[in-house]
């Protein structure tokens, strides 16, 4: 690990000027960032602990219907908050499903949405990698690629976000409240995170010196909690990223869908949002027909970056899967293995 | 850089002196303060051999920087037997084979007494498995860890009645 700076500023506007230096970084809970040092992937010249910062580790309830959920509230508090697991289950499951409960008791919200990808190859400083070294070159494309995106890839960059928590919040159109050098701005998590193009370096649009402070869900959110699933595919059943993985959710009436919304993870750099699924599902009933027809249009675009060609069949599945559960209802209890397709459930396909 | 951080490490009040801010919360457990109870197995937060509990919680202590946790209580493998009588999950470990060559057992003990304050398990195997995956045993000692971790939880909670009747 390389020498640092450590400074643990009394406030946020002193964070962010500590953080404007160039070379500095944040430091939360440090569970991904520390693992990246150790490697010598990171090098910061400085780390800004924000760990002691006032009035960021509260889950607010708002006057709107909305939630506001503090960067620093950490991924195992949310998780097993009652009224938030009740409102919005599906990013419960998705928490739960990911890293183990030591990392999960660590981990804050904030760090959650900027860790970075686990591309092998991102980890191995002896392998040329465009988004730790821009311009070094891509040794994934002709390496070890199942694991890879099919989405919104490039040729200098075939990384996929390794959050779970992303993909149901970028469902439930999520904002992500920031603290910056010009003051306080606000954006919709879609457009938080970059697809790679030819600036795989830069995952996200934050500037330097800019501090995630909160999450928000907006009321429209809660609307999907008697339908909303989260499933995840993965090499095995516990601690591990997903392959690919999905989140649903449904508004049914009268046997009718009013309002879907699904995306993606573990296919592409960002968490992915297929909103063309959903305009196909509003208006059909919530049947397999109709499921594979919002599968294939979220995945129209999906093109194989190496060795992973089955994933975008995989993917389609998964999609079809956590629709199919979504439609039978939220269960009453979290399963045993949260967001696995080995949990049984009614109305789930084994074989789907 | 000189950085003054104290610890509550075991019930006891700890002064440190660190030179640099690199120290993690399990090297300054292991080089400083000669806890060596708690085990550095990978040091990347991968296999759970340093878990740790801090202010109650417990967490990979390789991927803490000490210098963070300033003000915190730590319990390790060294703090949960009490005047030379073994904590309900150590004695359950032993009862029920939940372990091999040893390695990881510190930080699978101290992941169960985590798992167990959580609450979330349940006396289903199904949640204590996947409650327990962040503690990797290479001697593949699982389903007596499972079993321990059952049984202890058990005489755990059939204590607290007792004490609370």
């Amino acid at each position: 690990m390389n020498h640092f700076d450590y400074v643990r500023p009394a406030s946020v506007s002193e964070a962010v000027a500590a953080a404007s230096q160039p070379g500095a970084a944040y430091l939360a809970a440090g569970t991904n960032l520390l693992d990246l040092m150790k490697g010598g992937i990171s090098r910061p010249s400085r780390l800004v602990d924000v760990t002691r910062l006032p009035g960021l580790d509260g889950i607010d309830h708002l006057p709107d219907g909305g939630i506001r959920i503090g960067a620093l509230v950490r991924n195992a508090d949310l998780a097993h908050d009652p009224d938030f697991v009740s409102a919005y289950p599906a990013i419960a499951e998705a928490l739960l499903s990911g890293a183990s409960a030591q990392l999960r008791n660590a981990a804050t919200v904030g760090g959650n949405l900027l860790q970075r990808t686990r591309c092998g190859y991102f980890y191995d400083t002896a392998s040329a990698c465009n988004k730790r070294q821009p311009g070094s070159g891509c040794d994934a494309r002709d390496g070890e690629s199942r694991l890879h995106a099919v989405l919104g890839w490039s040729p200098s960059c075939i990384a996929t976000n390794p959050s779970d928590f992303c993909v149901p919040l970028v469902a439930l159109d999520a904002v992500v409240e920031i603290e910056g050098r010009a003051g306080r701005r606000e954006m919709a998590l879609d457009a938080l995170h970059r697809l790679p193009g030819d600036q795989p370096e830069r995952d996200s649009l934050l500037d330097p010196g800019d501090l995630i402070t909160a999450v928000r869900l907006p009321a429209a959110a809660r609307g999907f909690a008697a339908h909303a699933r989260y499933l995840k595919l993965r090499e095995r059943t516990s601690y591990a990223f997903a392959m690919v993985s999905a989140a649903a959710g449904l508004r049914i009436d009268n046997g009718t869908i009013s309002e879907a919304r699904l995306a993606l993870g573990g296919v592409a750099a960002k968490p992915w949002r297929a909103r063309p699924a959903e305009t196909i599902l509003v208006g059909c009933r919530p049947d397999a027909t109709a499921f594979r027809r919002a599968a294939e249009a979220a995945l129209a675009s999906a093109q194989p970056s190496g060795d992973n060609l089955f994933k975008i069949e995989l993917a389609k599945r998964i999609a079809v899967r956590a629709l199919t559960l979504a439609a039978a209802g939220t269960p009453a209890r979290m399963a045993a293995l949260p967001a696995s397709p080995f949990a049984s459930a009614t109305g789930a396909r084994h074989d789907a | 850089m000189k950085l003054s951080i104290g610890l509550i490490v075991n019930g006891a009040k700890t002064e440190v002196e660190l030179d640099d801010p690199r120290v993690t919360l399990l090297d300054l457990l292991r080089e400083r303060l000669y806890l060596t109870g708690t085990k550095k197995g990978c040091d990347r937060g991968q296999c759970g051999a340093c878990t740790v509990i801090v202010d109650g919680r417990r967490i990979n202590s390789c991927l803490a920087l000490a210098v963070s946790l300033d003000g915190a209580e730590v319990l390790t493998i060294e703090g949960v037997a009490v005047g030379g009588r073994l904590h309900a999950v150590q004695a359950a470990f032993i009862a029920h084979d939940g372990l091999q060559c040893g390695f990881c057992t510190p930080g699978q003990i101290m992941s169960a007494i985590g798992l167990i304050q959580e609450g979330q398990a349940g006396d289903d195997p199904e949640r204590i498995r996947e409650g327990m995956s962040g503690n990797l045993c290479r001697c593949a000692a699982y389903a007596g860890i499972t079993e321990a971790v059952l049984d202890a939880q058990k005489t755990l909670h059939e204590a607290n009645q007792r004490r609370s009747a």
